[in-house]
């Protein structure tokens, strides 16, 4: 008789505790994902390593036309432009070029990354704190949208006139009071206090800036659309004022991003994927908002969106590997693996979504997951259920996309190659892992500290 | 070190101590393990008759077990063997 042997899975023991779970139960991540749009994880890890971040640009397409239909659906004039903080690898921002959408840079840095990836000038908002005097020369000549941050910001367009052959096209940022802890006051002139106003007419009564807009941004992961319906309240009133005032009709309304993604906030009761709110919700809190403020046909603005986290966060995936098991003095399982927060900088504040990527029994146990780095502080999740998972077995991290790959440190351990999944189902890839080489490359030797004797 | 005597162990991998309440719940080859225990089965007939029947290595096996045996203690489903008198 010809015997076969069976799976092998690890043996788990657990008390079944009665009385202290929630009303929603317990949360298990036992269904294992196999494949990435038809991508099987374990051909992806053998051909790129692990870990490795795979970004499906299936997803991000889809996402992208749910928002702009949600938006384009309710308002008639609607320009998304990408947040390239929150994922600037060149072939993800063209992602979003292909799909109409302009750059928001926040740094010189980011605004070259645009140059070079073929944006037009006048597609390209500058936002942030730190604009340098060349910097600003540079995107005032080539036309862009100048969203000015602070006075000093402001004086220094102003000095700078003589060096600028076009006029600065500019907006000012406006922080305000929309009802949600925290305000964001830092950025921006605020508008309950006045400033904004002041900024407005300190740009209206000066000859080389022409004000073309107004810019908020007011806050990050707004689970509250109500919040935006304020803000764009807010922000259609001052510019109204600059039509009563100054008889200036302002081009566009740019309410900046802060849609959350369907990630769960750490803390947070319910999951993530059921707090989030729609892009609809979104949608219909601003154009209802802008909509009502009073504005004529003729003179109703462009509407400019700069969502990030909530357009790409469910197109990435990490992949990775499980390194050892082992137990914790109170008895708790812990699982280290090939990834941590280097380069899963979320996890910080998220619970991500972590599923095994091949198939397991019914049993599944709590688990404390670490990272790799010799540091206490490299927790992916203090606590999820888990089936037993073995040294080498492969899980996919989900909901990554945000973030990820702009936050991560090279800190003891290189970075990982990114994978594009292109619309075909072939895997491209976008970003190469990190050599010692492509590290070391930046650093200098002294000469008289390259000998020594131990 | 074995199984205490008193503990229920049923077909399906659910365990009850009725010395302190306590019901537990193990996979099938935990079970297995449990039941190969309980027979009085040394471990290296225990890791014979698991390696012979499962796609698993011996060291693997080994780790796995010295954990599944520290999680029985801390869940005090065991007693220790009494000394045999020479």
């Amino acid at each position: 008789m010809y015997l076969t042997k069976k799976q092998y899975e690890r043996p788990v023991i657990q008390r079944v505790n009665v009385g202290l779970m929630n009303k929603y139960g317990t949360r298990t991540e036992y269904e294992p994902v196999t494949h990435i749009d038809g991508n099987a994880v374990a051909d992806l890890i053998t051909a790129y390593g692990s870990p490795v971040f795979v970004l499906s640009e299936k997803t991000i397409r889809a996402t992208f036309r749910d928002a702009n239909r949600a938006f384009k659906t309710r308002y008639p004039k609607v320009q998304f432009a990408w947040s390239y903080k929150t994922n600037y690898i060149s072939a993800v921002c063209n992602v979003f070029h292909q799909e109409g959408s302009w750059a928001e840079v926040v740094s010189g840095f980011e605004y070259q990354k645009a140059i070079n990836n073929g944006v037009p000038g006048a597609n390209i908002i500058f936002n942030g704190p730190d604009k340098s005097e060349a910097e600003l020369i540079f995107a005032i000549n080539n036309g862009s949208l100048i969203h000015i941050d602070h006075l000093d910001e402001l004086y220094l367009i102003k000095e700078i006139e003589p060096q600028l052959q076009k006029r600065a096209r500019v907006a000012i940022r406006v922080n305000m009071d929309t009802g949600v802890y925290p305000a964001w006051d830092r950025f921006g002139f605020n508008y309950e206090g006045g400033q904004a106003q002041d900024a407005i007419n300190k740009i209206m009564l000066n000859t080389n800036m022409d004000l073309v807009g107004l810019h908020c941004h007011i806050g990050t992961f707004m689970l509250t659309p109500s919040a935006y319906a304020v803000a764009a309240t807010k922000m259609s009133e001052l510019a109204l004022n600059v039509k009563k005032k100054f008889k200036k009709t302002l081009e566009y309304i740019d309410m900046g991003g802060g849609f959350a993604s369907r990630n769960t906030l750490k803390g947070s009761y319910i999951q993530g994927a059921d707090a989030a709110p729609s892009f609809d919700q979104y949608a219909e809190a601003i154009s209802t908002a802008i909509l009502n403020a009073g504005f004529t046909e003729a003179d109703l603005p462009l509407l400019i969106l700069e969502t990030g986290r909530a357009l790409i966060d469910e197109a990435g995936f990490l992949l990775g590997s499980v390194i050892s098991n082992k137990r914790l003095a109170d008895g708790r399982r812990a699982t280290i693996m090939n990834f941590g927060v280097n380069i899963l900088f979320t996890s910080f504040w998220y619970d991500h979504k972590i599923t095994p990527a091949q198939p397991f029994g019914q049993h599944n146990e709590s688990t404390v997951l670490y990272g790799p780095l010799c540091m206490n502080i490299d927790v992916i999740r203090e606590n999820i259920s888990l089936p037993p998972l073995k040294k080498n077995d492969q899980v996919v991290v989900h909901t990554v996309g945000a973030y990820n790959m702009t936050q991560w440190m090279q800190f003891i351990a290189l970075r990982p190659a990114v994978v594009l999944i292109d619309m075909n189902q072939k895997p491209h890839v976008i970003r190469n892992k990190e050599t010692p080489a492509s590290i070391q490359k930046e650093e200098e030797m002294p000469a008289y500290l390259k000998e020594f004797k131990i | 070190m074995s199984i205490k005597k008193n503990i229920a162990i049923s077909e399906s991998g659910f365990i009850f101590d009725p010395s302190t309440g306590n019901s537990f719940t193990t996979n099938p080859i935990g079970l297995e393990i449990l039941q190969l225990i309980k027979e009085g089965r040394e471990q290296n007939e225990i890791k014979k008759h698991i390696t012979a029947g499962y796609h698993v290595d011996d060291n693997t096996f080994e780790k796995d077990f010295y954990d599944f045996i520290s999680t029985l203690q801390q869940l005090k489903l065991t007693v220790e063997n009494e000394k045999k008198n020479d």
